[in-house]
């Protein structure tokens, strides 16, 4: 018998959506920014201005969200935590790692059956944190620089003396694509399991449940 | 009656004006100087007598020394106007030696800076001008006969206080880009914990400098610094954030190519690469030659000279960012980057196919019902 399971909890998914809003607005405003697309008329616009105000302001928001879920970690559901997205320490999630890879390469034709998130999605998403976390402190980090010896400064200025304020940029930018790619990459992946799991994978990020068979797990 | 002009209006006390006129210094040069000092280390009004005062006494023994360098600074200074360096720059401070302007020479000039050493140890300010090659021990560089490194770190070690003029001497600068052949490091990397102060800049601005050495002849200490050891009154905003263009900035307007409409009608130099946003300096409110004009003003977008690295890290110039390691110069990192993504959809919309006609994989097939 399916069943139907409650696996997205709500701060998950508002996390998730909050995520993908701020995403797309930073990649627009950023892109904007660092090559401006617009040229204004006239003197008295103020183009880049909301550029720069919209790109702080999600930034903030962005980063209120990334905190709030990785606080999530330790307080929400077995699927949200931790050590969700570190499946191959267990020998079980490193045999499933392998199968679902397998079954991605197409050299393996069974799928690992999952609720949460599949070992091979949930190593991506670890790596997606630590891309956020990373464009989290160096956005930071450069917008701290309108104010030397401010609040953002002085918790981040050793970092743009470490790395350089041109190649800081050049890897907040950089990066920007790799989250692109990542996108492209989640939308399918999430189409594809869709498609061959039957489990709801695209409605769960809506509704937070997923329609399991418990004999298949 | 006696008109404004011929009472003393400045905070500065007449009997102090009136010895330094004694010893042939225009007293409107040194109320201006003094004035113009004070505000440059942004002190309040209040401290122009302090300043004067310090100036007028104490006369600090100069050691000006060049390495690797192409004596930009020494020149940048020699045409300073606050004050004037040739009138004023032997009444204000007792320079022992210096490469451009000493008469001196070869073994007379070695001996009076060797002197001077012995004399004023743990007084004198010591400037240093260029890199210090340490590549085959300090071959590339040497003087009488000594290498750089060697004659630094005596200089430095003996100095009360060593500024470090121009980019060369603060972070290596110029002979320090890649592939740096002679191995060049700045002064603080040459010798660490010692009461270094950097000046960068190609080259370093005369004013700064002034303001540096009368900050320490009036305090006995030099001035507050950053991350980067350069002083918080020079170095302390962001030139895209003092900038006279920033209006254009904000708005949105940009000049595309240099000579363009809005290249002509002053706007922004952003998309022309200019390094303003990266880059710490007081160039826009201080400028160069006195006073007169700036890169930015001139119509050509800050380099980022002041920056360490400058030479690798700020170039492509006309470029907003560097250029991605391992691509061709041509490439840009949204050129990279679109090809990333485009790459990724190809990638994937091919595996959907693929999945696509892929038989047999998908679950729970018993249990899909099928309709009449």
């Amino acid at each position: 018998m399916l069943k139907i399971y409650y696996v997205w909890e709500l701060p998950v998914r508002i996390c998730h959506w909050i995520n993908v809003l701020s995403v797309i607005m930073l990649s627009i405003t950023g892109f904007f920014i660092g090559s401006p697309f617009i040229t204004a008329p006239e003197t008295s616009m103020y183009v880049m201005g909301w550029m720069r105000f919209l790109h702080f302001a999600f930034a903030y928001l962005f980063t209120v969200s990334v905190a709030a879920r990785i606080i999530w970690m330790f307080i929400g559901n077995h699927h949200a935590s931790w050590k969700a997205f570190i499946p191959w320490v267990t020998a079980e999630g490193r045999q499933n790692f392998i199968k679902m890879f397998r079954y991605y390469t197409f050299t393996g034709k069974k799928i690992t059956y999952e609720v949460g998130h599949n070992p091979v999605a949930a190593t991506a998403y670890l790596g997606i944190f630590a891309l956020f976390i990373f464009q989290i402190i160096s956005g930071f980090a450069m917008y701290g620089q309108f104010e030397p010896g401010g609040f953002w400064n002085g918790l981040l200025g050793g970092i743009n003396v470490l790395v350089g304020n041109q190649w800081l940029r050049l890897l907040h930018h950089g990066v920007m694509w790799l989250l692109a790619g990542f996108i492209i990459n989640h939308i399918y992946s999430g189409w594809l399991m869709d498609l061959k799991m039957r489990n709801g994978t695209m409605s769960g990020i809506f509704s937070g449940y997923r329609y399991i068979e418990p004999e298949d797990l | 009656m006696k008109t404004d002009l011929e009472v003393n209006t400045s905070p500065i006390p007449e009997e102090l004006l009136q010895r330094v006129e004694a010893r042939g210094i225009n007293r409107r040069d040194f109320i201006k100087f003094c004035t113009a000092t004070t505000a440059a280390l942004a002190l309040p009004v209040s401290f122009i007598p302090t300043v004067a005062q310090a100036v007028e006494d104490k006369r600090p023994p100069v050691i000006w020394v060049e390495y690797q360098s192409c004596s930009g600074d020494s020149e940048a200074f020699l045409r300073g106007n606050q004050p004037t360096a040739g009138e004023l720059i032997l009444d204000l401070i007792s320079l022992e030696y210096s490469d451009v302007v000493m008469a001196a020479s070869g073994h007379q000039a070695e001996e009076a800076k060797h002197q001077a050493m012995e004399k004023y140890k743990g007084q004198y300010i010591l400037v240093v001008e260029g890199s210090i090659p340490t590549g085959a021990d300090g071959a590339y560089c040497t003087i009488a006969g000594e290498s750089a490194m060697v004659d630094c770190k005596k200089l430095v070690q003996n100095a009360a206080a060593t500024i470090c003029v121009g980019s060369c001497s603060s972070f290596g600068g110029i002979p320090a880009a890649a592939p740096n052949p002679t191995n060049a490091v700045s002064v603080s990397s040459l010798v660490p914990g010692a009461a270094i102060i950097n000046l960068p800049g190609c080259p370093v601005n005369a004013t700064n400098l002034t303001a540096t050495i009368v900050h320490f002849m009036t305090f006995g200490k030099l001035p507050a610094v950053d991350r980067l050891g350069r002083p918080k009154f020079a170095y302390g905003k962001r030139i895209h954030d003092n900038c006279e263009r920033r209006g254009h900035f904000d708005a949105g307007q940009y000049a595309e190519a240099f000579g363009d409409v809005a290249h002509r009608q002053g706007h922004c130099l952003y998309k022309l690469g200019c390094k303003g946003p990266e880059s710490f300096h007081n160039c826009p409110t201080v400028r160069y030659n006195e006073g007169i004009s700036w890169p930015v003003m001139a119509g050509h977008g800050c380099i980022g000279c002041s920056e360490p690295g400058f030479w690798d890290t700020m170039s492509p110039f006309y470029r907003r960012l560097p250029k991605v390691p391992g691509f061709g110069i041509e490439d840009t990192a949204d050129k990279i980057g679109i090809g990333l993504a485009a790459a990724t959809a190809v990638a994937f919309g091919v595996h959907g196919v693929a999945s696509c006609f892929r038989k047999g994989d998908a679950m729970e097939e018993d249990k899909v019902v099928k309709e009449d």
